[in-house]
């Protein structure tokens, strides 16, 4: 019989970027929320759509409380994004190939110009945290001046999600190449990372042990969200350390 | 013998007679007489009204609509997070369902060799055919980019591309398109003798209309024979196809990490669903054509509405059973998602669809269908065969939209509002009944070749004083 821990985990198993988010001292000012839709160039759907479950962002912090008002106390805000799992229940259910796990980066891809929209992906992750482009959404006048060209703007129709900033993690891997060395850790953050004021957010590589985002993963009070279904994640919350 | 005795014996072969047609032969010639009657009556200005309004529905509810929604994007139907999908994936498996009794009437009835089948074959595989047109329209109507569904199917291009095989939606294009495939020539094979039947009693267009689809059948005996034998092997062919595409509609669900979905019992569970709704819609659509059209209370009468009714009746234990099954399992479990969702089933704000669902598929169909009287009433038996209809519907629409509701994701749980899919649903159904309608102008409902192929098989015999009917095997 094998033991648990005589299993070797494969080099997408292991990952090659990760992240890790201490919820302690996370305070849901939503600067994450607002990095990450200028980053990658998201679009506003606008009151009416936002309210009936249409938001899309690729970040979102969740906020829950416990008891009943007026006694309610309010639990650590939990942000929330693609988790770039080793195992994606998303990548096998798309009948066109449009998400893919990229051997490279080992993250998962998607791949905007494939997606013909059966929403599939969306529906097995467990994390619900793609997001629809449900239609072309309107960007008023000077709006367009606002966007990032390292990105590509979607149309109606296909699915998009977090991609952990990956034209960030590009522009880091050619400046290294053209170096002649390897990306360094804490080289370069996602858009998310940057923006908290709390750093409540650490990104870096998770294949190498002295990183801080590899210390900090395996810290005690690291968890991963909904392990128990084998998706493998590269996101690590830290609560109540 | 006395009178008395004789008059009784009389007597009873003459209600046997008035019961089951196939004892109560005409001559072929009258029946086909009757049949062709049927089919090429004057249009009623009834006819057309209901063809009209059919053909607006069609048009506004299907066509326009679809139009917006392609043009604006599927944030005109009511989808959201988390109910990614919504009621076109409840119809294309609704369909679906439908287009399983076609297949079931006939080829597993002709298989076992049912004799109260023969009337009504034909009306049944047409089902199938029209009821896969509606359930490949809405599964379009689905896809967010629908104009590259093409991407979806196996066809050669420069980047060597093919479709996800590892994906359920995928096996189900397949598995569909096999479908949709065998049991069109599952319906042409036997409808090509009724083909050139037509042909030799009719003129001008629909004379050259029947000689091209009768592929010049002249009723040889070399002729019958090829046509047997490709008709068997069809139909015992059919019964596995039919078996896998409602399991494999199945495991798109099944086979998703969702709670409520990923159940192990689904693929039978759906087979014996897509037979309740079809079964019922079948007995419908049989009620329809034996009230409106020239003949057919001679062709269709009580005795195949008490036939199906007992199967009806059957099937409806048969999905309770499984229905209990799928419950308990899950239940059982202890999943605390899959908890907090079978919870949500019957408590939340859907759960008086969970009930109706109930009702419409348990309870109506034990409560009428145990009483022979009853069981041979044409109206009451379609009744309720539509009722069960509803709640099938209801089936489905909570296994997808409410189901997916409830996911791991607390922070998510939003309920769907249906949006432009009503319209669009009404839509299909009118599509459905309208090619129903251009089919009984155009094809012979009743196959006459196995009407008059079973009235042969069948005869009184005299065994001493007792009359008993006999069937003989003809092929």
């Amino acid at each position: 019989m094998i033991r648990p821990e005589e299993i070797k985990m494969s080099a997408e198993e292991t990952g090659k970027w990760g992240m890790v988010i201490d919820q302690d001292i996370c305070t849901g000012c939503q600067a994450c929320v607002a990095a990450c839709a200028m980053e990658n160039n998201i679009t506003f759907v606008g009151e009416v759509d936002s309210g009936y479950g249409r938001s899309m962002h690729w970040i979102r912090i969740e906020r829950f409380w416990e008891g009943e008002y007026p006694e309610v106390k309010m639990t650590p805000q939990q942000p929330m994004m693609c988790q770039q799992c080793g195992h994606a229940n998303c990548e096998p259910v798309c009948p066109a190939f449009a998400t893919v796990h990229s051997q490279a980066e080992q993250l998962n891809l998607q791949v905007y110009n494939r997606c013909v929209g059966t929403r599939y992906c969306a529906n097995n992750c467990p994390y619900q945290v793609r997001a629809f482009n449900w239609r072309d959404y309107q960007r008023p006048e000077p709006l367009q001046n606002q966007f990032n060209p390292d990105v590509t703007v979607r149309r109606m129709g296909v699915m998009e999600k977090c991609t952990f900033c990956i034209q960030r993690i590009h522009k880091a891997q050619d400046t290294a190449k053209s170096e002649g060395r390897e990306v360094r850790d804490g080289e370069f953050t996602t858009a998310c990372a940057q923006a908290c004021p709390a750093n409540a957010i650490v990104f870096g590589r998770v294949d190498q042990p002295e990183s801080l985002v590899s210390q900090l993963k395996h810290r005690r009070h690291g968890v991963k969200h909904l392990e128990e279904l084998g998706t493998l994640p590269n996101v690590t919350y830290i609560k109540g350390g | 013998m006395s009178d008395k005795q004789h008059h009784a014996e009389h007597s009873h072969e003459e209600h046997l007679r008035e019961k089951h047609l196939m004892l109560d032969p005409l001559p072929r010639g009258k029946m086909n007489e009757m049949v062709m009657e049927a089919m090429l009556a004057k249009p009623t200005w009834k006819w057309w009204l209901v063809f009209s309004i059919l053909a607006a529905i069609v048009a506004y509810g299907l066509f326009y609509k679809w139009g917006i929604l392609i043009m604006k994007g599927q944030g005109e139907a009511g989808v959201m997070r988390p109910d990614y999908w919504g009621i076109f994936l409840v119809n294309t498996v609704f369909w679906i369902g439908i287009s399983h009794a076609g297949t079931f009437i006939s080829a597993i009835l002709r298989v076992f060799k049912a004799e109260f089948r023969r009337p009504f074959t034909r009306a049944a595989e047409l089902m199938t055919t029209f009821g896969l047109v509606q359930a490949g329209f809405s599964v379009f109507m689905h896809m967010g980019r629908v104009w590259l569904a093409y991407w979806l199917f196996p066809y050669p291009n420069q980047r060597m591309m093919w479709p996800n095989l590892h994906s359920p939606l995928t096996w189900d294009l397949l598995a569909i398109t096999t479908y949709l495939l065998s049991s069109t020539m599952y319906l042409f094979l036997p409808l090509i003798p009724d083909l050139a039947m037509a042909r030799d009693r009719s003129t001008g267009w629909r004379k050259n209309f029947y000689k091209i689809l009768a592929l010049g059948f002249r009723g040889t005996e070399g002729e019958w024979t090829h046509l047997r034998h490709a008709m068997n092997i069809f139909a015992f062919a059919i019964i596995p196809v039919m078996f896998s595409v409602h399991t494999i509609v199945s495991w798109d669900f099944a086979a998703a990490t969702r709670p409520g979905w990923n159940s192990t019992i689904f693929g039978p569970y759906f087979v014996i669903g897509a037979l309740h709704s079809g079964m019922g819609a079948a007995i419908a659509v049989l009620a329809v054509i034996r009230g409106t059209m020239k003949n057919m209370s001679y062709f269709i009468r009580g005795e195949h509405f008490d036939a199906v009714g007992k199967l009806m009746l059957i099937i409806s234990m048969g999905w309770a059973y499984f229905f209990f099954n799928d419950y308990m399992v899950q239940w059982y479990g202890g999943d605390k998602w899959t908890q907090q969702l079978l919870h949500f089933h019957e408590a939340g704000p859907m759960g008086w669809m969970w009930f109706a669902m109930l009702v419409c598929n348990i309870v109506v169909p034990w409560a009428i269908l145990w009483n022979p009287k009853w069981r041979a009433t044409p109206w009451l038996v379609a009744t309720v065969g539509l009722i069960i209809n509803v709640g099938m519907w209801f089936e489905r629409y909570i296994i997808i939209p409410v189901s997916v509701t409830i996911n791991r994701m607390p922070f998510t749980w939003k309920l769907y509002k249906p949006g432009i899919e009503v319209p669009m649903s009404i839509g299909t159904v009118a599509l459905f009944i309208l090619l129903y309608m251009i089919a009984s102008k155009l094809i012979p409902l009743i196959p006459v070749w196995e009407v008059q192929e079973g009235q042969m098989a069948h005869e009184f015999k005299k065994f001493g004083r007792e009359t008993v009917v006999t069937v003989s095997e003809l092929e």
